[in-house]
């Protein structure tokens, strides 16, 4: 067994590997950017070494820098974890180069994979199923019939040099083929100057199947079954699953079989995960499965094929590293239950998904299973590298109690101010298509607007809101005064007045709660979070905005505040200001008055001239507020 | 502390027929003080709010803290009264909390008559300043008036508790560092100009608060100058050229927002150097109070029942239990604030006279809050009573009422007649807060004694006369007097002419007391000096 590795990644990877190795007594070595100074991997691993400044192609991405920090720490061996260098060959045959054992396949298995079209011929070699499709230098009509046929309809028909949908047609079948032909090559050739095409099988739903494989330095290659990645967003996969829901044994064996089989045609060694398409039109069927490329590599969502054939994935890459032959053989492996793993993005689903940056001022995540996190209360979110900051994975006895778990897990998570997607998640899992296993790669975008639809606060929300609120209160209120009890009190009547509150720019209305244990946090400016359904809601006393400024709001009339000449004017009507800007000055007694914008807004009207004398309390300018 | 018993059966009958007799009157209760919340006629609401102006009653719950009790007072007032179109007399008042420090707010409703000022208005809003300044409770002003009722000019104008007053108020409260903040939300004409021009700190709503001496038709008529009211007294002539107000505000909210930035900044704390403890419930539900309370004031209960629903934890020291008793006096905690209660049970003799001003002695020295609750026929009259020196004994009683400086709370619970009224802290006597039952009833005797003692005389005159008085025209003749009693000594009539604070649902009894004791509190409790007791 290797006595030390370098974990060449940050994040969740890097923990993971590292949990592995120390249970096995490895040493482990972190590297980190200056923006990680802090992340918990660096405090997690034996030894640390700085490789650069907060971008990733400055540090994370630098092959020299990691050679260069293996060295200085006496490191053997290099784990890549995913993304970063991890399906770089070059990166890998140099650290192989240098001495060290590199826990992944050869680089030449890399470079065969990372070729697409290269690898997809050499499946095809191998016996396994590709998307059917036709790129050939016979573009006659005749021959592209033929081939449509052959891939069977739906059809799409894409320009050779196309992009961006132009020269694209779905050809719903055969006898609309040539007059979708035509159409495609004239406005290819429009757009392109390049009248060829290629037909591809349209996958009318396509799911997201792959295989977890491994093989080791004797030639043996298992696989650990199946995981299905189809609920995706933007081609980013949101929850994995394993194994994958309606699949029978035989269509298992005949995908894995194929997996095994991509593997060994690359001579694999280490983790992989061969990824397949398949056509879920009419459920999973090994005939519409077919190969899409092979990651070579860990995956992500690796933890899902750990839970449910009670393997550490990452053990096998360091004994399959370490020269060992695999763990068990092929027999030796079955699947126990249904795992499922969520990953959770700081990002917020409220303004398309768009990452959500800062301080983890609060960060809770249940307990009861597992979960794979990048940070820690009272970390950061930086804006320098992948958003997604843990994976919830759950294990339970059948998909139902899976999914309902995954969801709880969901609806449990704590994360403020930084947003996350959790709410979103839980969502996607208690969605009844998705509890019934029914999905596939268009799942989310159909249902966008269910997923991330805002819902309100819950009575109880609401009530635990107004108690954090009365408490907050009665730390102003002189400690003589029974304001806990009263809270509310109305005379003659047999009600408590309600309590107004803002929640997400509205005003909301709740009862006094008789008892509530407020279970909130304070954010600034005195506002309440409260943690529902995986949401953080926050809510403040109704509060109009005081402009303070003892004067009070303006009309918007910017007037001469004494006699005086009008030296200079640095805007036109029309123009749009900001509150403070300066407008005009005014030279008087001696001194120069800059007249500034009493809000944002625009000039509406200018009545001011450079070097006019004007008395005191002339309107100048008029400012109407920004729309 | 002793917890006190209860020898009550709730589950009998007296309790069952009390009980939904006194829910009767709660009820009728909630339903006349529900509709004079409402305020004016349902058009000048809707006219108001179109006007994207608050309702009064929403302005007070919008500048309250969140969750901040509301002690109002005079919610009844002018009940009954100018053909029924004045509910509260036009104006909201009470004690609540805003930026965490308790205050009195005034609030004109202008959707009854242009919150013009009948004279129970001025009553009321001169009672509201009274307890500020009693009660150094800073003052808020939402003024939104169209000044006097000029057809009651002569009711409102010339007398010193008058419009004037509050002026005169304003400027002796600001003089004892009581705060004065007015928020202009519509008209503020005439006299009515005094009250933002005479406050510490001044707030405008823009295109919505005029303040000026004279409006508009005042000055054409005048001067024959034409100019809008906005251009005459608005916000940003006030704001901008004369001064008269401190703060502009873009709407209603903004302004109260300011008010209370303006409260937040007052440097005002509030000390209280009292044994106060934790609140605890009352052992026994003050609800029950509905089945305790007879409906005929006549009939007798043991008032400790009541006590034992007001009092924290039901815990009563009783003093002198054994003397004097029928006027019950001892120690308890209301919401935690310790209080010295002198509750009627019976006609006050010499011995509970004397015991009470013993007790007032005890609570003045040690600096406890007095609360009277008040049930009673009158002291005791006859020849032994008056040889007994009963005169002398009941003044020692209305003397050491008269005196104590400490805050005092009268609840009328019963009948309120005669110099019991005195004795037992009336309106009077300067209490803090007086609040009745709706079961009570008040009048210098009852309707059937004073029927009897007019009767009495008329009969002594036609019989010295020589003349015959047949039976049937004595009863003729005490019939209207009864009638009238009646009607007097009814709490609605009362307290539509403000002779208290209030009418309060008896459930609610402690937790107004709690609340009206917590705000005599921002006072400091002076020393008391008795005059002299009669011996």
């Amino acid at each position: 067994m290797i006595q030390s590795v370098l974990i060449a990644n940050r994040g969740e990877i890097a923990r993971r590997v590292i949990r592995t190795a120390r249970r096995l007594g490895v040493r482990t070595i972190a590297v980190y950017s200056e923006a990680d100074a802090d992340a918990p991997h660096v405090h997690e691993a034996d030894e640390a070494v700085l490789i650069g400044p907060a971008a990733a192609r400055e540090s994370y991405l630098l092959p020299e820098k990691i050679l260069a920090a293996a060295k200085a720490t006496g490191a053997q061996a290099i784990h890549p974890g995913y993304g970063f260098l991890s399906e770089n060959a070059a990166f890998a045959r140099a650290v192989t180069d240098a001495g060290l054992v590199w826990i992944g396949p050869p680089p030449s298995a890399i470079t065969a994979m990372g070729l697409k079209d290269a690898a997809k011929a050499l499946m095809i070699e191998a016996g396994v199923p590709t998307t059917p499709g036709y790129l050939g230098d016979d573009q006659s009509e005749e021959r592209l019939s033929d081939e449509a046929a052959k891939i069977g309809f739906p059809v799409l028909i894409k320009a050779v040099a196309g992009g961006g949908g132009k020269g694209m047609r779905k050809v719903e079948a055969a006898e609309d083929f040539i007059a979708a032909l035509g159409s495609c090559r004239r406005e290819a050739s429009a757009s392109f100057g390049d009248d060829r095409v290629l037909l591809e099988k349209y996958v009318t739903r396509p799911r997201h199947i792959e295989v977890q494989v491994f093989g080791d330095n004797h030639g043996e290659v298992v696989h650990l079954f199946e995981r299905d990645c189809s609920l995706q967003r933007r081609h980013q996969k949101v929850i994995e699953e394993a194994p994958a829901p309606g699949m029978d044994a035989a269509t298992r064996a005949a995908v894995c079989e194929a997996a095994v089989k991509a593997a060994k045609a690359v001579n694999y060694v280490g983790a992989g995960t061969v990824e397949f398409i398949a056509d879920a039109s009419e459920g999973l069927r090994a005939d519409r499965i077919w190969f899409m490329e092979m990651n070579t590599r860990l995956q992500v969502e690796h933890p899902v094929t750990e839970a449910v054939t009670g393997q550490d994935l990452v053990e096998w890459q360091l004994r399959v590293a370490s020269g060992e032959p695999l763990p068990l053989k092929q027999e030796a492996l079955s699947i126990n239950g249904w795992a499922m793993e969520a990953r959770l993005y700081a990002e917020n689903p409220a303004t398309g998904f768009l990452p959500s940056t800062g301080p983890l001022d609060h960060f809770r995540l249940p307990d009861h299973i597992r979960v794979d996190s990048a940070v820690e209360e009272g970390g950061d979110v930086t804006p320098f590298y992948d958003p997604m900051i843990a994976k919830l994975i759950v294990h339970g006895s059948t998909r139902e109690a899976a999914a309902a778990e995954l969801a709880d897990a969901c609806r449990h998570v704590e994360v403020w101010p930084v947003k996350t997607n959790a709410a979103f998640l839980a969502r996607c899992a208690d969605h009844p298509d998705f509890v019934a296993g029914r999905v596939d790669t268009g799942f989310i975008e159909a249902r966008i607007d269910a997923l991330i639809a805002t819902v309100e606060p819950s009575e109880d929300a609401k009530a635990a809101a107004v108690a954090a609120l009365l408490s907050q209160a009665e730390d102003d209120v002189s400690p003589w005064s029974p304001a806990e009890g009263l809270a509310g009190f109305r005379l003659n009547r047999r009600d408590r007045a309600p309590v107004r509150l803002v929640h997400d720019g509205k005003v909301v209305e709740a009862a006094v709660p008789g008892e509530v244990e407020a279970d909130v946090l304070l954010g600034e400016d005195g506002e309440i979070v409260l943690f529902e359904g995986g949401e953080a809601l926050v809510f403040s006393a109704p509060r109009a905005h005081a402009t303070g400024e003892g004067g009070g709001a303006s009309d918007g009339a910017v007037r001469s505040p004494m006699p005086g000449k009008i030296v200079s004017i640095s805007v036109k009507a029309g123009d749009a200001v900001t509150k403070g800007q300066a407008l005009l000055v005014l030279e008087a007694m001696k001194m120069e008055h800059a007249l500034t914008a009493p809000f944002d807004g625009v000039v509406a009207e200018l009545a001011a001239t450079t070097g006019a004398q004007v008395s005191e309390g002339i309107t100048l300018a008029r400012l109407e507020p920004a729309a | 502390m002793p917890k006190l018993k209860s020898a009550i059966d709730s589950k009998g009958e007296a309790f069952a027929r009390n009980a939904e007799a006194n829910r009767r009157l709660a009820d009728q209760l909630h339903e006349r003080v529900a509709a004079a919340a409402l305020g004016g006629p349902e058009a000048s609401r809707t006219r108001h709010a179109s006007r994207g102006k608050l309702l009064p009653r929403d302005r007070v719950e919008r500048l309250l803290d969140p969750g901040a009790p509301f002690l109002e007072i005079g919610q009844l007032a002018a009940f009954g009264l100018y053909g029924d179109e004045a509910p509260g007399a036009g104006v909201i008042a009470g004690v609540g909390r805003v930026s965490g420090r308790e205050v009195m707010i005034v609030a004109n409703d202008p959707t009854v008559k242009g919150g013009a000022y009948f004279p129970l208005t001025v009553k009321k809003h001169l009672r509201a300043q009274e307890i500020a300044q009693q009660n150094r409770l800073p003052c808020i002003y939402l003024v939104d008036s169209g000044g006097a009722n000029l057809p009651h000019q002569a009711e409102v104008f010339p007398d010193r508790d008058h419009f004037g007053r509050i002026f005169f108020n304003q400027a002796r409260m600001s003089a004892e560092g009581i705060a004065q903040i007015a928020c202009v939300m519509g008209s503020c004409t005439a006299g009515g100009a005094y009250v933002p021009a005479m406050s510490d700190e001044t707030v405008i709503v823009r295109n919505q608060g005029t303040i000026f001496l004279g409006g508009p038709p005042l000055v054409k008529a005048a001067t024959g100058e034409v100019i809008s009211a906005e251009e005459l007294g608005g916000a940003d002539t006030h704001g901008r050229k004369s001064g008269v107000v401190d703060h502009v505000a873009e709407n209603d909210e903004h302004a109260l927002e300011i008010v209370r930035s303006i409260v937040a900044n007052l440097n005002t704390t509030k000390t209280v150097n009292m044994d106060v403890r934790e609140p605890k419930d009352p052992a026994f539900d003050p609800e029950e109070l509905y089945g305790v309370v007879p409906t005929d004031v006549r009939a007798p209960y043991d008032v400790r029942e009541v006590i034992a629903r007001i009092v924290d934890g039901s815990e009563f020291d009783e003093f002198k239990a054994l003397y004097g008793t029928t006027l019950v006096c001892g120690f308890a905690r209301i919401w935690g604030y310790p209080v010295a209660i002198l509750a009627n049970n019976g006609v006050l003799f010499s011995e509970s006279a004397l015991k009470g001003a013993h007790f007032i002695e005890l609570a003045c020295k040690r600096k406890i809050p007095l609360v009277f609750l008040q049930n009673i026929s009158g002291f005791m009259v006859g020849g032994k009573y008056e040889a007994g020196g009963i005169a002398k004994d009941g003044a020692k009683l209305v003397t050491a009422v008269a005196s104590a400086n400490v805050p005092k709370f009268t609840v009328l619970i019963g009948g309120s007649f005669g110099a019991g009224n005195y004795g037992m802290c009336g309106r009077a006597y300067s209490p803090r807060f007086l609040f009745t039952w709706p079961n009570s009833r008040i009048s210098v005797m009852g309707g059937e004694q004073a029927a009897s003692v007019l009767a009495t005389i008329k009969r002594d005159g036609m019989e010295a006369k020589g003349e015959d008085w047949p039976a049937a025209d004595e009863e003729a003749f005490k019939d209207p007097i009864r009638a009238r009693y009646e009607a007097e000594g009814d709490p609605y009539f009362a307290s539509a002419r403000l002779w208290d604070d209030g009418i309060i649902d008896p459930p609610q009894t402690r937790d107004v007391l709690g609340l009206a004791i917590s705000a005599s509190l921002n006072a400091p409790v002076p020393d008391t000096t008795f005059g002299i007791f009669r011996m």
